[in-house]
């Protein structure tokens, strides 16, 4: 294994791309969590009364809830008082348009490959780029609304759609769920909103993209997508943040809503910097990301593909509600160096012939720790339910570690249950016999790797499948291809 | 071509090769037979570059380069082509994605275009025509829950692609029925030609009817022991190798 972990180390210690930071003067809030900075920032963003005392409620609540401990990672203690939760590029005006957004923060969304101008826009996406707590545009909203499709920044919608907002936020991960949830339900400061009316096909992939910049700050989004009868919507999230030594909590809450008939495609590619080698700085990622397959053959399919964070904490689930829903959960997790992830998903199957699909690919490199964590849950009137889990690990190097806690929890006989799983080596006769065959040891690798992670990649949207294998190869070795 | 000098090579301080010598010229093909365990499929991994062999004596060049300092890929993309034994399974890269990586880091190599995907097709289309297989074998991952025949047939479909100047086909004959044998045979042979050479392994003289070799070595105990030509296969299948064994130790004196 000498010469490919050479290889492997060389192409690791590859700089994190997007670790550079925008010097921008942003609007700090003061440092520290309680009841008057959540009112700062439910005015910050001109929230309705209803909004904060929903924040307020989320907040008590949130004070006698305890960390969670049940997952395999460890870091030290996080200290909810040493961080700024709302940070804003300045401005001293209400923006018109596009033209009157500084030009810095454009510049940094063009250098991350999101550019927000008109003439450079990519096609066949609309944009939400967030930077910080705030907002910075979101393209293509005007055209979106031709369709009746609602895609604005969350606390746009708050004021613009305070109906649909109070009928759904909360509605998939209530603010008492679990710690981190509670958490972000009380100082959330900007996200996505989508509604797509009946019967729309929404005609543009939509995507947000987070940018964490200012130092000492949390970033807590919050995503609501609704999906009405008949509909379909695909989804894109992307994410990065500077490298810096202090480690910076990214808590999000994404709620999914899908009707009759409704379609959600939801993937991710989380790029939050991972920290250094030594395992120093990186972001930590506890996110709670969920929904609800509540009209019959509705379906939610999640796709992530998680190289970045210090540590993640992430399981994106359905709860199948409607008869004939489907939920589907496609994961690449890669970790490397000091990197810890324990991620999965949960099915849980209430209506009748409701059907879940769970993919997981888990790679560890390094000295890093990957955990699948998964639960399939068959409730005792989910008639003919079905599920297929497959969980593959795939190890580089022998200080890594790979675990899989798969759970089950059957109460309907009728129940299929199908799960597979492997743990593989990336094996020196496979990089041998590649490089027989005149591939260098980096191509190898990553012809390698790729090639395990091929039943989730196929599930991405083009536009992200490009950016998966490259990012793959830049967090593992040299070139995915 | 090829010229190997008291090759010594082992594992981990174990030595298996012993004093390995043999010359390759152009156009040649050379059989390697001997009993198990005697060091045939570690000669051809050494001569391919593995990493888990150790070269502890003696040399091998390779059109006057010296192998032993070169990595396995640059061996590969100097015209070094190795059937393997028991090919390795690559999931989810399909064998067409992986044929045209490898010839594009060949053909990049030395200097000319990368081919397209479409280009790369027709490229495949021709040969699979040239050795008259069908294109079953092209879409799926490469080995991947393959039966032994499949494997190595698609061993030598790879050769057919990548036009090595030395191709060692290790066993390639072993696990195929009478018929793939010859319908393999018949393939390899079409790539026969004045500028390239073959190392064929193997433990029957079957293979080396349809495909007759000029020289025919017999590896034990980690050296060569006899050279000869087709008549020595044909010994070596009615008498078994304990009768070499005598030969040899009668040779040593
Ligand atoms: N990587 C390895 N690690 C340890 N021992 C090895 C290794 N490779 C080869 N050997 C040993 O070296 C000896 C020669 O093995 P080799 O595979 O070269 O024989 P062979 O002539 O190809 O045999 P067969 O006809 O059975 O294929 C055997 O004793 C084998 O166990
Ligand atoms: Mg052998």
């Amino acid at each position: 294994m000498s010469q490919s972990q050479s290889a492997i180390d060389q192409q690791v210690s590859q700089p994190y791309k997007y670790g550079w930071s925008t010097d921008i003067e942003s609007e700090l809030a003061p440092v520290g969590l309680n009841e008057d900075i959540i009112r700062l920032i439910s005015e910050k963003k001109k929230e309705p009364e209803w909004m904060l005392e929903w924040r307020l409620k989320a907040y008590r609540h949130w004070l006698e809830m305890r960390e969670p401990n049940w997952a395999n990672i460890t870091y030290p203690p996080i200290d909810y008082q040493a961080i700024h939760y709302y940070a804003a590029p300045k401005q001293t005006k209400a923006l018109e348009s596009l033209d009157e957004v500084d030009p810095k923060l454009l510049e940094t969304f063009e250098k991350l490959g999101i550019p927000l101008q008109e003439q450079k826009r990519l096609t066949g996406v609309a944009v939400d780029a967030v930077f910080d707590s705030v907002s910075v545009a979101t393209t293509f909203k005007e055209e979106l609304k031709k369709y009746g499709v609602i895609f604005l920044p969350i606390s746009e919608a708050i004021q613009e759609h305070p109906d649909l907002v109070k009928r759904y936020l909360g509605a998939v991960v209530p603010p008492t769920d679990n710690f981190f949830a509670a958490l972000n339900s009380a100082v959330f400061t900007d996200g996505s909103f989508v509604y797509v009316p009946k019967g729309v096909k929404c005609p543009l992939e939509l995507s947000t993209y987070f940018r964490i910049n200012a130092l000492a700050t949390g970033q807590f989004e919050r995503t609501l997508i609704i999906a009405d009868d008949d509909s379909y919507v695909s989804y894109m999230e992307g994410c990065s943040a500077p490298m810096r030594d202090e480690n910076q909590l990214h808590a999000a809450v994404v709620e999914l809503v899908a009707h009759d008939n409704a379609q959600i495609k939801y993937s991710t590619i989380q790029n939050w910097y991972p920290g250094d080698e030594d395992g120093r700085g990186g972001i930590y990622n506890f996110v709670t990301k969920r929904g609800r397959c509540m009209g019959a053959s509705s379906k939610i399919s999640w796709t992530q593909v998680e190289t970045g964070s210090a540590i993640t904490w992430k399981y994106p689930s359905c709860i199948l509600e409607g008869d004939n829903s489907i939920g589907e959960f496609y994961s690449v997790a890669v970790t490397n160096n000091h990197q810890q992830a324990d991620t999965g998903t949960k099915m849980i199957h209430i209506g009748k012939n409701t059907r879940s699909t769970i993919v997981s690919k888990g790679i560890s490199a390094g000295r890093s720790q990957n955990t699948y964590r998964g639960q399939v849950k068959i409730m005792k009137a989910a008639e003919n339910a079905r599920n297929y889990s497959q969980c593959d690990s795939m190890l580089i190097g022998d200080q890594c570690g790979a675990h899989t806690f798969p759970y089950i929890d059957v109460r309907n006989s009728s129940a299929i249950m199908e799960h597979e799983a492997t743990t593989s080596k990336v094996g020196e006769d496979q990089i041998f016999y590649c490089k027989q065959r005149g591939l260098s040891e980096e191509d190898a690798v990553s012809l390698v790797v790729n090639g395990f992670c091929k039943e989730v990649f196929r599930e991405l949207p083009m536009e992200f499948a490009v950016e998966a294998t490259r990012l793959l190869s830049v967090s593992l070795e040299g070139s995915v291809g | 071509m090829l010229e190997v000098k008291n090759l010594h090579s082992g594992v981990e301080g174990v030595e298996i090769l012993k004093g390995v010598d043999l010359t390759v010229k152009p156009g040649e093909v050379h059989a390697i037979m001997g009993p198990n365990g005697s060091g045939k499929s570690t000669f051809a991994q050494v001569l391919a570059g593995h990493p888990a062999y150790e070269v502890t004596g003696g040399s091998v060049t390779f059109e006057g380069k010296d192998l032993v300092e070169m990595d396995a890929d640059e061996r590969a993309r100097a015209g070094i082509f190795l059937a393997f034994q028991y090919p390795v399974a690559i999931r989810g890269i399909t064998n067409a994605y992986f044929l045209q990586s490898a010839l594009n880091a060949v053909r990049k190599d030395q200097g000319l275009e990368e081919l397209d995907t479409l280009d790369f097709a027709e490229l495949l289309e021709k040969k699979l025509e040239m050795i008259g297989w069908d294109d079953s074998l092209i879409h799926r991952a490469v080995n991947d829950g393959f039966s032994g025949g499949e494997k190595k047939r698609n061993e030598i479909l790879q050769l057919a692609v990548l036009e090595p100047k030395l191709a060692i086909l290790d066993e390639t004959d072993s696990g195929l029925d009478i018929d793939a044998v010859k319908e393999v045979a018949a393939a390899v042979n079409r790539f026969r030609s004045e500028d390239r050479a073959f190392i064929v392994v193997t433990h029957y003289e079957r293979i080396l009817n349809y495909f007759t070799p000029d020289h025919v070595h017999v590896l034990a105990g980690g050296k060569v022991v006899m050279s000869g030509d087709m008549k020595l296969a044909l010994e070596l299948e009615a008498k078994g190798y304990d009768w070499i064994a005598g030969e040899a130790a009668a040779v040593a004196g």
